[in-house]
């Protein structure tokens, strides 16, 4: 087959699928690599896209996986990764193992004491861990959490630092109704010697196909912060720090949407003209282009 | 074909333009039925090559002649087709940011695309016209509170109308065009704001709702 001139190089065309595959909207990774695989017609070129982009989404979309045994859920985010395709799951103590192209997962063990944390950090992780359930439980119809160790696991008693991250993700996948959409919350909490620290980054996106291809993306940062107590106060104060900012993002983005709708899209088209009548297609010559222009340019009268 | 088709429809709006440059790399051989088949931001060309295309242009930009829009540009096409008719394309640009001059000031960015194409058949006791027309919205808010808010992408419809040449083609086309678009403004309407509100108050439900769930 002769190589036309504009031809792409391999690497250059996997670049392109790689990209193609991580701006996939939640939920639609695996109708974009279908779409794509068909595309690109070289499959050694869509498995080597394929096996670099999916770890990416998924990490990036915190993707649910059910465990085997329908024994609960495991998040995939970049927070409880071990190696490329381990994670931890804290809440039962298991690693699982999974394939990302597959978003499945394929094996399961129990976590070994140095995989967990110290019992010290693990106390405040595991009341953290039941009120950030009740929370997701009672807010969101079909939310999934947990609570990660990201730094100073092994921290044994007070003055010793640590960090948790606050992974809150919920999907609501329509494809028959033409609708995707998800949620996505991350906190971070520094726990210092006399105060925490919260950073929170909040990620909404609504994907909407029949007759067009319609795409909310929106996002936002906040911080907090609270004192350092026990375990069980800790973890009340920091779900109620949640619950509020996620509470007063949810009622901003519904002012964003009627500020929208009332007052910007008529900025960009009205329903009728400034006439409040339907343009008069009949009488266009009230409106004529061209005796203006003659006038303008002093030509005709 | 169907396929890369099928990535324009997921892709996000906002990276369309990249998209579609990658997708004609990628297939060569279908770069023209691609650019023809999927709808692209209107680039705004001032023409100097024929006088009256270039005063048309600025006249447009500047005066408000054409009320619809405060401020929007358009440019009109036409060209015969092999039946013995005409395709007629009307382009439709509007830039809401800028022109509001702040009154209202809630749109960092805001543009209005439409793109409508009437293939209009033989002269005959009655004419058809076959309108395909697609609006391209991008909304972007600019409330430093609420971080950022994007809201983008298109919508397509189609209309088609046997109409008797008494009132001539350009009351007949112009007719068509207004009632589509006012259609198409009420879809995006309720399918920009409406779905995807909904979608956000189904994944987390505003708090009044939730209080009032019997506790399970």
């Amino acid at each position: 087959m002769a190589e036309e001139e504009c031809e792409l190089s391999d690497e250059q065309k996997k670049e392109i699928a790689k990209w193609f595959l991580y701006n996939a909207p939640s939920g639609e990774i695996q109708y974009i690599a279908k779409d794509l695989r068909s595309v690109l017609n070289d499959d050694k070129l869509y498995d080597e896209a394929t096996s670099e982009a999916f770890p990416l989404y998924n990490k990036s979309h915190l993707i649910c996986l059910e465990l085997p045994c329908r024994s609960g859920d495991v998040l995939i985010t970049p927070y409880n990764e071990l190696e490329e395709n381990q994670f931890i799951e804290p809440r039962t103590a298991q690693i699982v193992t999974i394939d990302h192209v597959k978003q499945a997962c394929t094996e399961v063990r129990p976590a070994a004491d140095e995989e967990l944390a110290s019992p010290y950090v693990e106390e405040f992780r595991c009341a953290l861990d039941a009120e950030i359930l009740k929370y997701v439980e009672e807010a969101y119809p079909k939310g999934v959490c947990s609570v990660y160790c990201v730094d100073g696991k092994d921290a044994e008693g007070p003055g010793c630092n640590f960090e948790f991250a606050v992974v809150i993700a919920a999907a609501r996948n329509s494809p028959k109704n033409f609708c995707n959409g998800s949620w996505r919350s991350v906190w971070n909490i520094k726990f210092k010697e006399d105060a925490l620290e919260i950073k929170g980054k909040l990620q909404v996106d609504a994907h909407y196909f029949e007759e067009g291809n319609v795409q909310l993306d929106a996002e936002q940062e906040c911080q907090d912060g609270t004192i350092f107590q026990a375990p069980d106060d800790c973890a009340i104060s920091i779900a109620n720090i949640i619950r509020h900012h996620e509470a007063e993002y949810l009622k901003s983005l519904e002012t964003s949407y009627s500020n929208l709708s009332d007052k910007t899209f008529k900025d960009l088209r009205r329903k009728l003209p400034v006439t409040r009548t339907l343009f008069p297609w009949h009488n266009t010559l009230q409106f004529s282009l061209t005796r203006d222009i003659q006038k303008e340019l002093g030509i005709g009268k | 074909m169907e396929a890369a088709l099928g990535l324009m429809r997921r892709i996000p709006p906002k990276h369309s333009v990249t998209a579609l440059s990658a997708l004609v790399s990628l297939l060569p051989n279908h770069s023209s039925d691609l650019l023809s088949q999927v709808d692209q931001p209107l680039q705004v060309l001032c023409d100097s090559e024929s006088g009256k295309e270039f005063i048309l242009c600025e006249y447009n930009r500047d005066a408000d002649s054409y009320r619809y829009y405060e401020g929007g540009i358009s440019s009109v096409y036409l060209w015969e087709d092999n039946n013995e008719g005409f395709v007629a394309c009307f382009l439709i640009k509007k830039d809401g940011a800028r022109t509001a001059h702040g009154r209202r000031g809630y749109l960092q960015e805001g543009l209005w695309e439409a793109i409508h194409v009437i293939e209009v058949g033989p002269e005959d006791e009655t004419t058809r016209y076959c309108l395909t027309s697609t609006v391209m919205l991008s909304l972007t808010t600019d409330k430093e509170s609420s971080g950022t808010f994007n809201l983008s992408g298109s919508i397509r419809r189609q209309m088609t109308m046997d109409l008797p040449l008494a009132d001539g083609h350009l009351c007949n086309m112009g007719k068509m065009i207004e009632e589509m678009e006012g259609k198409l403004r009420n879809s995006l309407d309720q399918v920009y704001f409406g779905k995807t509100k909904e979608m956000v108050c189904t994944l987390r439900p505003p708090s009044e709702v939730v209080m009032r769930l019997p506790n399970s």
